[in-house]
């Protein structure tokens, strides 16, 4: 049996998302910015797409840009907002627990002479709304932050942090990593006064290679990739037509049912923890498994070093994540496990699984099994 | 406008009676070597020399690239062909050799020349006199300098007359398949790959043994061993890999022995392995990356009590080196920024914090003695079940 249990690193096409985006290179691959009609037609599929995901946010279609991914709109954001608002400010506030496609960026900012303040989580990756409102100041020019960490699966406020950020200063753009929660909850930029939203295609059951980046309407970005001056020379390069029209049809379909899908994650996850705690030496990370994101669960076993554990499982056909993939010789653990102050025995042996609606029981109880039979062998040959 | 390779080599030239079994090895290698590149080659000996003859088109740079791993070569002579049609003529085409080859430099030369023709009707002193006139005259920045040259022009004058200057450094040794076969323990480390490129370099072909530990080693980590199993037989010819799981036997030390002498047991394991390997594939030696005390199991303790094991000679080809000279011959052969990938391998797993630097030979046999029930079982197995895999570069 096989039980793939990394949907946050990424996850399977839909068959329909297949279809199109074979369509768009045998049939349709025209390039869109062609003035005959392989192009035109090429074109409508963008269109289409831009006009699909723009309904899942009720925001405009023309404020939907297309990237390479959820990296290149992250980055785009932080450095195209900073650069075009560097008049006002030069102060950006981001949090301690950011994917590198923000960290990395924000930490440019800093050797560009920018200000970053980077807000604290406790110990269940929440973050503590005052202590944003008071970090907002004049010269804040962005906040960045992630609505769902693609870790520990804890969730951000983003609604009341959008409020606050602008009552404290309504000039301040908010830039929301959206990479991990879009496709798993409703998410409105308008109401939550979201500047800026970055989801990426392959987490959603889209191609990889496609991203999108929401744009609101009166916010001054600059334009990173320079060239031919497609989308408005905004974001240069031949649009990416089987990736664009991919994540399109993969966003219309994950969100016609969305709230059963993440019901089913969510039961899935509370009744795989339950599970979990029944063993010994179990810790769960970040949030409780009865808040935090539906599809993804970060479990300590103790004792078992999450390299070891994820490669038993391999074997086994049950593919997930190691908390912190690293080498006997460097033990630094992830951003995240570090935020949030885990014990090194529980960094040590941290394992992330994620779900997807296509995670059954079956796959879980597997899972299950696997481990009641692992757990003890592995413990028994612990480095000494 | 180079129509041959004139190929130099120096060790083979002082052999005996058994000189032509090193020449043809060394034709075979670069025949095989050249087998990649663009264009066609015929590779020949002739009256002492080999000589590498491209057929019509080809790469030069790939060409020259190839040669340079063909172990046994001291030289690669990059040579212009001319029919025999005058002194006149040969005056000209070398004054136009020189002038391309060196344009307006201002350096020192002197001419060199070989009669092999004895019929030719000048004596190799005259044309090398004649001939030096002919350069300075076309190009008159250049000097002659008879001692400390920074250019020979080469004669060769034969049935055809040769011309070259330029020498580039093959990287010595001897043929390969000239000195028997080993086997070498390949880690993921930098040693190894280095040690095997050594070995090889003397004219011996390799076969390797790797030590997977599943699940405590990746999937990558033996990617990697192939990959750089792969970029060693870029040198050393296709390595047959054999890949052994590990796992059940260290568990088993693990399980019986005392924690600080795991490693220690567990390379003279795996030292019986690789020996059981070598048997297997008619190689006559081991072949390791040790070098003395650079780990706690490489201290000359250490060593001894690994190779005591052994009844095959354990060749140990970077025994004196430092790590830095290691590191600069991984360079070479490239195979560092693959050695340095951070994947577990089996030896780290379980080391101790504080390993043995000292065992006692006799403590440490009296700790094998616990595990007599099954090793001898484990080890034929792990041989048995072994997954060979055949490298070569492509």
């Amino acid at each position: 049996m096989e039980a793939y249990l990394d949907n946050s690193a990424t996850t399977r096409c839909y068959e329909e998302v297949k279809d199109i985006v074979v369509r768009t290179m045998m049939e349709d691959y025209g390039n869109p910015s062609a003035m005959h009609l392989k192009g035109v037609q090429a074109e409508n599929y963008v269109k289409e797409a831009a006009k699909e995901i723009a309904k899942t946010l009720k925001v405009q279609e023309k404020d939907i840009y297309f990237t390479s991914g959820g990296t290149e709109s992250d980055n785009w954001a932080l450095i195209g907002a900073a650069l075009a608002n560097q008049r006002k400010g030069k102060h950006v506030i981001t949090t301690v627990y950011e994917h590198a496609a923000v960290s990395a960026p924000a930490a440019w900012l800093e050797e560009q002479g920018f200000e970053v303040t980077r807000l604290p989580v406790d110990e269940k990756g929440s973050l503590s709304l005052n202590e944003l409102q008071e970090a907002v100041r004049e010269d804040t020019i962005l906040v960045s932050a992630m609505y769902v960490n693609n870790e520990l699966g804890a969730v951000l406020p983003i609604e009341e942090m959008g409020r606050l950020i602008k009552e404290k200063n309504p000039e301040t753009l908010f830039h929301v990593d959206a990479i991990q929660a879009y496709g798993k909850y409703r998410i409105f930029p308008k109401k939550m006064k979201i500047d800026l939203l970055s989801a990426s295609s392959h987490k959603i059951h889209g191609p990889k290679g496609a991203g999108f980046l929401y744009v609101g309407d009166k916010v001054k970005i600059q334009p990173l990739i320079l060239g031919g001056g497609q989308q408005k020379g905004m974001r240069s390069g031949t649009d990416n037509v089987p990736g664009i029209a991919g994540m399109g049809a993969a966003a219309r379909i994950i969100y016609e049912r969305l709230e059963e899908n993440t019901a089913h994650m969510q039961e899935l996850k509370e009744y795989f923890a339950g599970e979990l705690y029944k063993l010994e030496e179990v810790e769960i990370n970040g949030p409780d498994p009865s808040a935090g994101a539906p599809h993804i669960l970060n479990v300590s076993f103790l004792g078992v070093r999450s390299e070891v554990l994820l490669h038993a499982l391999e074997e086994k056909g049950i593919y997930v994540s190691a908390g912190s993939a690293c080498s006997s010789h460097k033990r630094t653990g992830s951003a995240s496990m570090r935020a949030i102050g885990l014990s090194p025995q529980r960094k040590e042996s941290a394992i992330r699984f994620s779900f997807s609606e296509f995670t059954s029981k079956e796959e879980l109880d597997y899972t299950l099994e696997v481990l009641r039979e692992l757990l003890p062998l592995l413990r028994r040959y612990a480095r000494k | 406008m180079y129509k041959a390779f004139l190929i130099k080599y120096a060790e083979i030239a002082i052999k005996g009676k058994n000189r032509y079994i090193f020449e043809d090895a060394l034709v075979q290698q670069i025949k095989y070597q050249l087998k990649n590149v663009e264009g066609d080659f015929r590779v020949v000996k002739e009256m002492g020399r080999i000589f590498v003859y491209p057929q019509g088109e080809y790469d030069y740079e790939e060409a020259v690239e190839a040669m340079k791993r063909v172990f046994g070569i001291y030289g690669i002579c990059p040579a212009v062909v001319l029919e025999d049609q005058g002194f006149e003529q040969l005056s000209k085409d070398v004054a136009d050799y020189v002038k391309r080859v060196y344009g307006e430099k201002a350096l020192t030369f002197k001419v060199n020349t070989r009669r092999n023709k004895k019929s030719y009707p000048m004596q190799s002193m005259e044309v090398s006199s004649e001939l030096g006139g002919v350069i300075l005259e076309a190009c008159p920045n250049m000097k002659v300098d008879v001692h400390h040259p920074q250019v020979t022009v080469n004669v060769e004058i034969r049935n055809k007359i040769y011309l070259y200057s330029e020498n580039i450094p093959g990287p010595g040794g001897m043929p390969l398949g000239t000195n028997g076969s080993a086997m070498l323990l390949l880690s993921g480390g930098i040693d190894s790959p280095v040690a095997g490129y050594m070995i090889a370099k003397r004219g011996v072909t390799i076969d390797a043994v790797y030590f997977h530990a599943p699940p405590y080693t990746s999937e990558r980590a033996k990617q990697k061993v192939v990959d750089l199993a792969k970029l060693v037989s870029r040198y050393a010819g296709p390595i047959r890999l054999h890949i052994v799981n590990f796992t059940d036997i260290q568990l088993y030390i693990y399980d019986k022995c005392p924690h600080e002498e795991l490693t220690i047991i567990m390379r003279r394991y795996m030292m019986k392995i690789a020996e059981a390997f070598a048997r297997q594939d008619n190689c006559m030696a081991l072949v390791t990356g040790e070098s003395i005390g650079q780990v706690a199991s490489q201290t000359i303790h250490s060593l001894a009590a690994t190779n005591e094991v052994c009844t095959m000679p354990v060749f140990r080809p970077l025994i004196g080196f430092d790590k830095q000279e290691i590191v600069d011959v991984a360079l070479k052969i490239q195979t560092y920024e693959t050695s340095i990938l951070p994947y577990e391998d089996c030896c780290t797993i379980f080391v101790a914090k504080h390993p043995v630097t000292k065992p006692n030979i006799q403590v440490i046999r009296k700790s094998e003695e616990r595990l007599q029930e099954k090793i001898e079982d484990m080890l034929k197995e792990a041989v048995e079940t072994a997954e060979t895999v055949i490298c070569e570069a492509q």
